[in-house]
């Protein structure tokens, strides 16, 4: 079976180590993390991991079952890039100097679609959000005007699945409580 | 707010150090039982259990590891979890054995370990260890408390955790500051956590077609593992099997679900398992699968494993589901839950047929394994025999422990398990040494059975000086050395697949009854085959502990065997004619 790009949704709870939880997952079977990224999630308290991993689809199943066995984690959806909708960030600082001489900066604005953060007389801050490849363009595009700094975020992305975790969360919730009750409902924290 | 104050002193007391709040948690959630050692960082808790004598009791050990083990097997044979308690650093890296052991066989249990001050975590402090970094990869969920007034609420979690679902250990870990600061205590119990949901609505769809599927099939073949005994399904797995005519095969840590001498019972799984199920499996039309998780030593090569059967796998944890063979038909439920349903659902069959064919095969192997193992008639003693002699003199009434390697794979062929939950032995992570501190928790929990313990020379050295533990309370459990002066199970393999060249497992053993007599235990040793029923019987009637030594054939190797790397029906009944 063929290795493949799969991104990672995981909804957890916010607890310390949560990070460490699923990353000793991927680290225990030799899974390299091609991008990673964390956040809150648009339901209130539960925290976001963005993950992206090469590998076949059946480990990203296996990997997917173990994270979600994990007693924080609520939720994991593993979706390959056709099912997302994702971007990327990345932020490049050129010397002001070599950007200005001839076009280059009207270049990259205009084709590229990158935006200017910050100009300062030794230095310009440009912005380009977008797929991986078009800000590996856009790097190699500014390589050459000599590029002082660039960095670029983990992946962020949305399904294109109309279903939403919090109706997940209401299932798993209602199969729960039901059981609950039958033994004692004192305290939940 | 002034109202709901008052509510609180009704249910709990104002004003108590976080070590009484721990305890007082732990006896709110049943515990009277705790394996344990003291050390600097847990000293307040220690203090207090002083207070709460009679009420819990607490069994110090002699190394943390034994500590462990002993609370595992407390949990193996009453139910109940498992409670133990360690102190920060390398009191708390010694249990990390026990953990994983307890991780890989799925028990229940919670580990309170200390930690030095809040203050000084992260500063290299003395005896300062991130427990929760290290244990985290072999324990279902771990916490650290810092605040004396988290320490119910941890708790609560900690044993919802470890008790529901798919069993496992939990660790606490309580810095030295939250155990002496104060708080107002009150106590309840967990019963929900939005994230973990442990119960899952039974799939009445995936059973009826189950149902049909075993109502169709002619060759049908239960596997039953550890899932069984943890759901306390023995009864409806038998009801189930008796009425569709299945018959069924054990994993080693399902041994004892099912009564060995039923007409159905199929044998024991496995690379040393019996000749019928290992080479049937690949016969069957249909597998059963309950609670077992197809451990590469239950199905040898995965390639060439059942692929003319159909699989159905009864399963709560979700993760064990088409992980090592894909299944035909999930069932992501509760075995005993997916039994009681299934139960009417079946017509009443019988397959004679079929169930012959295990028969031809126990036979084949009692001509060409058994026979000579357990009733040889010359030579010296062996294994099987001695094992089988225990199981005869004490009916199966008894639990066994093992440790592990040849004793191990001895006892659970040999031994007749009929009553659930009387084997304890080390499943997954195969640790030497779990023996005798296991015997120590076994014969703790189940005062009022005959507890057993089969040990290698090897595994008994590992753990020895848990001897201390069994003079200091007097625990009357019952050693048996089978002992060959070799690492026996590396020997086999060395034996079997390095040219008999035998590295590092020959071993030099002190005198065991010398030892066993420097801790006030009675001890015999045994040479001769026509000593031992008079020696075993005389360890049977002894009221107090007592150890035999029992001297075994030096090179005598466990059969059958499914090599490694080979299928399940080529399994090898004789090495020597090879």
């Amino acid at each position: 079976m063929g290795k493949q790009e799969y991104t990672l949704s995981i909804f957890s709870e916010n607890h310390i180590g949560i990070l460490n939880q699923i990353t000793i997952i991927l680290t225990r079977r030799q899974i390299n993390i091609e991008s990673i990224t964390a956040s809150e999630s648009a339901v209130r308290g539960v925290h976001l991991l963005t993950l992206v991993i090469k590998t076949t689809g059946d480990m990203v199943s296996k990997v997917a079952r173990q994270m979600e066995k994990l007693v924080d984690v609520l939720k994991v959806f593993v979706h390959t890039s056709e099912e997302i909708i994702y971007q990327e960030i990345a932020l490049f600082k050129v010397s002001t100097k070599g950007l200005l001489s001839g076009n280059a900066i009207d270049n990259v604005v205009r084709n590229h679609h990158a935006r200017i953060v910050e100009v300062s007389p030794e230095y310009i801050v440009l912005e380009k959000t977008g797929h991986k490849n078009e800000i590996s363009d856009l790097f190699t595009h500014l390589e050459p005007f000599g590029l002082l700094q660039f960095a670029r975020s983990g992946r962020v992305a949305v399904t294109k699945q109309v279903r939403e975790l919090n109706s997940y969360l209401k299932e798993m919730d209602e199969a729960n409580r039901v059981k609950a009750e039958d033994v004692d409902v004192y305290g939940r924290n | 707010m002034k109202k709901e104050k008052n509510e609180r002193k009704v249910n709990g007391v104002e004003n108590i150090s976080g070590a009484e709040a721990l305890l007082k948690s732990l006896l709110a959630e049943g515990v009277d039982t705790i394996f344990g050692y003291p050390g600097g960082a847990i000293m307040p808790v220690y203090d207090k259990l002083l207070d709460f004598e009679g009420r819990i009791r607490h069994i110090l050990t002699r190394h943390e590891q034994g500590a462990a083990h002993a609370a595992q097997a407390y949990s193996m044979v009453t139910g109940k979890p498992g409670i133990c308690f360690a102190t920060s650093g390398p009191g708390s890296t010694n249990l990390i054995t026990g953990i994983a052991n307890a991780f890989l066989d799925s028990v229940p249990m919670v580990f309170i370990t200390a930690q030095v001050v809040s203050g000084l975590i992260g500063s290299d402090a003395f005896q300062e260890t991130d427990i929760l970094g290290v244990s985290m990869p072999v324990t279902k969920w771990n916490c650290q408390v810092k605040k004396a007034q988290d320490i119910p609420g941890a708790v609560a979690k900690a044993f919802y955790i470890a008790t529901t679902g798919r069993p496992g250990p939990v660790l606490v870990d309580i810095t030295k500051d939250a155990q002496i600061d104060k708080l107002d205590y009150n106590y309840s119990k967990c019963t929900y956590l939005r994230s973990y949901n442990p119960h899952i609505p039974l799939n009445n769809k995936a059973i009826e077609s189950a149902a049909i599927m075993i109502n169709h099939a002619e060759k049908p073949l239960i596997l039953a593992g550890h899932g069984v005994l943890i759901s306390r399904a023995e009864k409806e797995l038998k009801e189930y099997a008796e009425k569709a005519g299945i018959p069924v095969a054990l994993t080693l840590l399902g041994l004892s679900a099912f009564p060995a001498g039923h007409r159905l019972y199929a044998g024991f799984l496995g690379m040393h398992g019996n000749y019928g199920p290992n080479l049937l499996t690949n016969e069957a039309d249909l597998i059963i699968a309950i609670g077992m998780r197809f451990d590469d030593r239950v199905t040898g090569n995965l390639k060439k494993y059942a692929k003319q059967a159909r699989i159905i796998h009864i399963e709560i944890d979700k993760a064990e589901i088409n992980k090592n063979v894909m299944v035909d038909l999930e069932i992501h439920n509760d075995a005993g839950e997916v039994l009681k349903a299934l139960i009417p659902l079946v017509n009443k069959a019988s397959h004679e047929k079929w169930i012959r064919e295990f028969r031809i095969c126990d036979k084949t192997e009692w001509d060409r394994v058994i026979k000579s193992e357990i009733s040889p008639e010359k030579g010296d003693i062996r294994m099987g025999e001695v094992v089988n002699m225990v199981s005869e003199l004490t009916k199966g009434d008894a639990i066994i422990v093992t440790d592990v390697g040849q004793n191990q794979m001895s006892a659970a062929r040999y031994y007749k398990f009929t009553e659930p939950n009387s084997l304890v032995t080390s499943g997954g992570m195969g640790t030497m040494g779990f023996g005798l501190p296991a015997a120590v928790g076994a014969k703790t929990g189940r005062p009022d059975k005959e507890v057993i313990v089969f040990l290698g020379d090897g595994g008994f050295q590992m753990t020895i000086q848990e001897l201390g533990t069994i003079l200091h309370y007097h625990i009357p459990v019952k050693i048996i050395i089978l002992n060959n002066s070799y690492l026996g199970m590396v020997r086999q393999w060395q034996d079997m697949f390095f040219s008999k060249r035998y590295a590092s497992t020959e071993l030099v053993n002190p005198d065991f009854v010398m030892i066993a007599n420097g801790f006030s235990i009675p001890a015999q040793k045994v040479m001769e085959r026509d000593d031992l029923k008079d020696a075993l019987k005389g360890l049977l009637e002894e009221k107090g502990p007592y150890l035999l030594d029992v001297q075994i054939e030096k090179e005598g190797n466990v059969l059958p065997m499914v090599e490694p790397g080979a299928s399940v029906s080529e399994v090898t009944l004789n090495y020597k004619e090879k």
